[in-house]
């Protein structure tokens, strides 16, 4: 059955619930487009056997009327986060071979709600990088790239989850960002990615990149569903001190609440040098189309937008250079002899660690390091705080801000790799959400003049995402993107 | 008292201060929920947050916060109710996240202060910087194999409290009197076993001398010290060392030192020329720790009797000697005994009693106090038994020894052996005839003056009655007939 | 501003990782030119800004003193490079 690809999760929950479809069915038409979707090199792990077990056991649900809201939805998961008993590698050398003897919140959560593992999808190694090039299993490819032309990024960090729903080989995935790590590949995919408010999902389980900024969050076809997926994510867990202890509302009902006399931001510190001239007027368009679905358009002010970008590049890799100090070749993962302890842990980090994960590795333990810490980690902990407050004025006039998701469209791979700060660049508009913990989706609204996704990105208050969905939703029913990537399996075509 | 040093060039002041690390009592670990408790086999008592697996996160333990917020109003001082847990970053073989989770710039405790007793018998105040909470790191084992070290995480993540001293003592005795007094207070508020030899209670001291009046001099930091003869020593020796380095134009180099416990002596740690650079900031996998007054003050209605208010009440109102009320108030559970002993009965009697046939009974048979054969009711009992004339003080320390072989109570002992004060005249009376009938010369020669005869008719009559003779009435009645 | 090599061999051996003499001269030039960059935070006015390290505003909430976990070795030590029984086996430390 050929149009199994084709449906969203929400339709494909329907016919499931309607016994048209099983979700056996439903995960044989995944796997094969797994299958044929190879060369994208999105899966670094399939879990076919695993996947098999859980559809029947969704099958089992709906014919005992116990099923839940993700019963037999085949979903991939970002190699970021611990699988039980299924190697989990955060795309690095060091953690080769590491099975987990435990399994995420999130993770645990979407299984619970009768999720099916496709498996765990390739991303940049530890989620550092903005291309899914520092993947130690090479980079997940864009089916956007053309059949016979240059390989083309997906994004990153979660360059392999954007890129499999996309192609067709995912339903829906699991990322996390930290920086723009959904939402950007996202936007370069043309699919919807959402980060959470800071706090929402459980960190626990995930392997951390900058705790004060990591967020996970589903990547999907069309915004209802991400609201769906979301749902069974969200939610408050004991096990994570920085998770918030509040209900999880209803959203679903928030994706057709409609956007009559909503507020909506137009920062003006995001129209930036070297933009797109196609995303810019996407832009317009999303205005236009905001405007006309009954917000009311202000224009507002963001005046620290500019330093959120090495603010991060200071917070980041400080964070990351604590929490990566754990990979010393002890405990799990890989290790190279030596006769001292210290020889062990500098030759083991030296080859386990990638070049931008050590590069970053050492920017921040050189931002935390006696004589420099007021001058780098301090100030950017200051500014930090400014950029929470501009928006915190902000969000006191507008119930949520429109701004594009990057400056440009996908770059052919390989292009940006040389330069670190032009790839850091990629995520200007994205970084800001992550500093102040709010929550961002990115939703696909149009096509570049080369025929690339360009993403909208929506920005809300904390704990808002209801308020992400409503006005997602709008501008998705307006822009009506529902282009089909070259390169994705041939049952989406 | 002077606790100047003479040198060779002239005198010198000693400066010390200590870092106390103080096991926190509680049931699981700072941020994780397995185990603390010691001696299990190796990393068992390990969880995947104390292993540090990847993604897993810290929870803070509520018994630690209230643990460490007690020893701060036991030593009265300032609690603070924001503080925040810092990555203290380093790499070692023990610590499994690569960083220990502590408290940097803003600690649970500021300042406050211990006060303590010198053998001379003046007091001093000891001044207290700050308390932070933090994990304790795992162990390492280095005589398992000839090329490699084994590494047990149980201890991994177990709450410590950093207690950190200002530099205000200035002798060994000083230093001793501190954490033998610290110790005191942390094992009466229930916060910390202060079990030293299995590393409960440690200190790293560090040790500085100056010319009176000058500024400080170059400290040396001796680490992990688990006992008070082994801080007193480090002392002793580092200001040697470094008052003959100085001496002998050399100049002292701060640095972290061990101590060999067979040798006495202190030497410079190896691996530790890379200038320490830990990376402190704050912990983002937690919050700040707060709490409100009513917290606080929930604790402190529920804080035992410390050391000193007993010991001045011991003084003041049972009319102890100071030197007795130190004695009895030393551990938390000498003082309880003691309390229970010695409730509605003559308290010196009971501190006499305590002090020294209980303490000599329990240090000859090598046990400690929380063993003993007899307990509180018991020893109280028996000296219900003097006070009402029903046993000498002479036959109560027979009972006692009894006691304290077969946990028998006193009346028991008493009755079965018959031990009973005779205090019946007519019974004395019979024994008194009974003795001068046996020894008519005496008699004659003390009637004709030998006044010291007394004393040996005392002693007849009492064997006699076997001890039992009330020896009171026995000189009262004996007088009578004498004179007759 | 430049970071001279010594300074990254520095930082790499706080960091635990090795760098060759001459990854130290890549990494000299390429470590600088992201602090140059960063450095434009320099422009931002500071003074008497609270720094912020965390976005949430619920307070730490604290866990329950019971034993709930632990008591499973083969679990931790199942991803282990290197073990002896129960122990993990690094290289002999020296101290």
């Amino acid at each position: 059955m050929s149009d199994l690809l084709k449906m969203t999760a929400t339709q494909a929950r329907n016919l499931l619930l309607k016994k048209e479809i099983s979700s056996v069915e439903l995960l044989d038409a995944y796997q094969t487009a797994m299958e044929e979707t190879k060369g994208l090199n999105n899966y670094v792990t399939p879990t076919f056997e695993v996947a098999k077990q859980m559809a029947m056991d969704a099958d089992k649900a709906y014919s005992q009327g116990t099923a839940s809201s993700l019963s037999g939805l085949p979903i991939g998961v970002k190699d970021l986060f611990c699988t039980k008993d299924i190697e989990t590698t955060a795309c690095s050398a060091i953690l080769k071979g590491f099975l987990p003897s435990y399994e995420s919140t999130v993770t645990s959560k979407v299984w619970k709600s009768g999720g099916v593992m496709l498996g765990k999808l390739n991303c940049d190694e530890f989620a550092m990088g903005s291309s899914n090039e520092t993947s130690i299993f090479g980079p997940s490819v864009n089916p956007w790239s053309k059949k016979d032309g240059n390989n083309l990024s997906s994004g990153g960090s979660s360059g392999g989850s954007a890129s499999s729903v996309a192609a067709g080989a995912a339903l829906m995935s699991l990322g996390t960002d930290t920086g723009g790590s959904i939402r950007q590949p996202a936007a370069f995919c043309g699919v919807v990615g959402l980060k959470p408010t800071y706090g929402r999902c459980s960190r626990w389980g995930i392997v951390a990149f900058a705790s004060s900024l990591d967020q996970a969050g589903p990547f999907t076809r069309t915004v209802e569903d991400s609201a769906l997926i979301f749902s069974a994510m969200a939610g408050h867990d004991p096990k994570d001190s920085t998770s918030a202890s509040l209900k999880v509302p209803n959203f679903s009902k928030a994706v057709h609440a409609g956007i009559e006399g909503l507020r909506i931001g137009i920062p003006a510190e995001y129209y930036v040098d070297g933009m797109d001239i196609d995303i810019l007027e996407l832009w317009k368009k999303g205005r236009a189309w905001l405007e006309q679905a009954g917000a009311t358009i202000v224009d507002i002010s963001l005046p620290h937008t500019k330093y959120a970008l090495p603010c991060y590049y200071i917070i980041a890799p400080a964070e990351a250079s604590s929490n990566l100090a754990r990979y010393d070749g002890v405990k799990y993962g890989k290790r190279i002899e030596a006769e001292t302890l210290d020889e062990m842990y500098e030759l083991t980090r030296a080859d386990g660690f990638g070049e931008e994960v050590q590069r970053r590795i050492l920017i921040g333990t050189y931002a935390l390091s006696a004589g420099y810490y007021d001058a780098y980690y301090l100030k950017a902990q200051q500014v930090r705080r400014l950029i929470k407050e501009d928006f915190d004025k902000a969000f006191n006039e507008v119930d949520a801000i429109l701004t594009p998701t990057t400056p440009s469209p996908t770059f052919p791979l390989g292009a940006e790799v040389s330069d670190p700060i032009t790839m850091y660049l990629n995520d200007v508009f994205t970084v800001p959400a992550n500093l102040a913990g709010l929550p961002g989706i990115s939703v696909p609204a149009g096509l570049s003049k080369q025929g690339l996704p360009l993403g909208l990105q929506l920005l809300a208050s904390h704990f808002r995402e209801d308020k992400l969905f409503s006005t997602a939703s709008a501008i998705e029913k307006q822009a009506e993107f529902s282009l089909v990537p070259p390169r994705a399996a041939g049952d989406l075509q | 008292m002077s606790t100047l040093v003479s040198g060779r060039t002239g005198e010198w002041e000693v400066v010390i201060g200590m870092e106390v690390h103080a096991q926190v009592v509680s049931n699981s670990k700072l941020f994780s929920g397995s185990s603390a408790v010691f001696g299990a086999s190796p990393n068992n008592h390990v969880s995947l947050v104390d292993a540090a697996m990847p993604g897993m996160l810290p929870v803070i333990n509520e018994q630690c916060v209230k643990q460490a917020v007690l020893t701060g109003l036991g030593l009265n001082a300032k609690i603070n109710k924001f503080s925040v847990f810092d990555r203290k970053n380093y790499f070692y073989a023990d610590l499994p996240q690569g960083y220990q989770i502590s408290q940097f710039k803003h600690p649970i405790v500021g300042e406050g202060e211990v006060k303590i007793e010198l053998s001379d018998g003046s007091t001093h105040k000891v001044g207290i910087e700050r308390i932070h909470l933090e994990q304790d790191a795992g162990k390492s084992l280095h005589d398992q194999h000839p090329l490699k070290s084994y590494i047990d995480l149980n201890r991994s993540g177990v709450a410590l409290m950093e207690i950190v001293s200002k530099p205000e003592m200035h002798s060994a005795e000083q230093a001793a009197a501190y954490i033998k007094k610290l110790r005191s207070i942390l094992r009466y508020l229930g916060t910390c076993d202060g079990n030293m030899e299995e590393g409960s209670l440690r200190a790293d001291v560090n040790v500085s001398v100056r010319r009176p009046g000058h500024l400080l001099g170059t400290r040396t930091e001796t680490k992990n010290l688990n006992s008070v003869k082994f801080i007193m020593q480090t002392i002793e020796f580092e200001v040697n060392r470094q008052i003959e380095l100085i001496e002998n134009g050399g100049e002292v180099k701060q640095e972290t030192r061990l101590f060999d416990t067979t040798t006495g002596m202190t030497r410079a740690m190896r691996g530790k020329e890379d200038a320490h650079d830990y990376r402190y900031f704050p912990d983002p996998d937690l919050l700040p720790l707060t709490f409100d007054d009513a917290f606080i003050d929930e604790l402190r209605m529920g804080m035992p009797e410390l050391p000193d208010e007993i010991k001045y009440r011991m003084v003041n109102e049972y009319g102890l000697s100071s030197y007795d009320a130190n004695v009895l108030t030393e551990e938390r559970e000498t003082a309880a005994f003691y309390e229970l002993a010695s409730d509605g009965r003559d308290r010196k009697i009971t501190a006499n009693w305590m002090s020294v046939e209980l303490f000599g009974a329990l240090n000859k048979a090598g046990i400690e106090l929380a063993q003993s054969p007899v307990s509180p009711s018991q020893l109280g009992d028996l000296i219900d038994l003097i006070s009402d004339g029903s046993i000498s003080g002479k036959i109560a320390k027979e009972v006692f020894s009894e006691m304290f072989e077969t946990g028998k109570d006193a009346k028991l002992i008493v009755d079965e052996k018959g031990l009973k004060q005779v205090s019946d005249e007519s019974t004395i009376f019979a024994m008194i005839d009974e003795v001068l009938a046996a020894n008519l010369d005496k008699v004659n020669e003390y009637r004709g003056g030998k006044d010291k005869l007394f004393g040996f008719f005392v002693g007849q009559i009492m064997k006699a009655s076997k001890g039992q003779a009330n020896p009171g009435m026995v000189n009262q009645l004996l007088k009578q007939k004498l004179d007759i | 501003m430049s970071v001279d090599k010594h300074v990254v061999k520095k930082i790499a051996r706080l960091a635990r990782i090795h760098v060759s003499e001459k990854k130290s001269e890549l990494l000299s030039a390429d470590l600088g030119n992201i602090l140059n960059w960063i450095e434009q935070l320099e422009e931002v006015n500071t003074d008497g800004v609270e720094p912020l390290s965390s976005v949430n505003e619920h307070a730490l909430a604290w866990r329950e003193d019971i034993v709930t976990d632990g008591e499973m070795p083969e679990k931790v030590l199942k991803n282990a490079p290197e073990n002896a029984g129960e122990f993990f086996v690094v290289p002999k430390v020296i101290e």
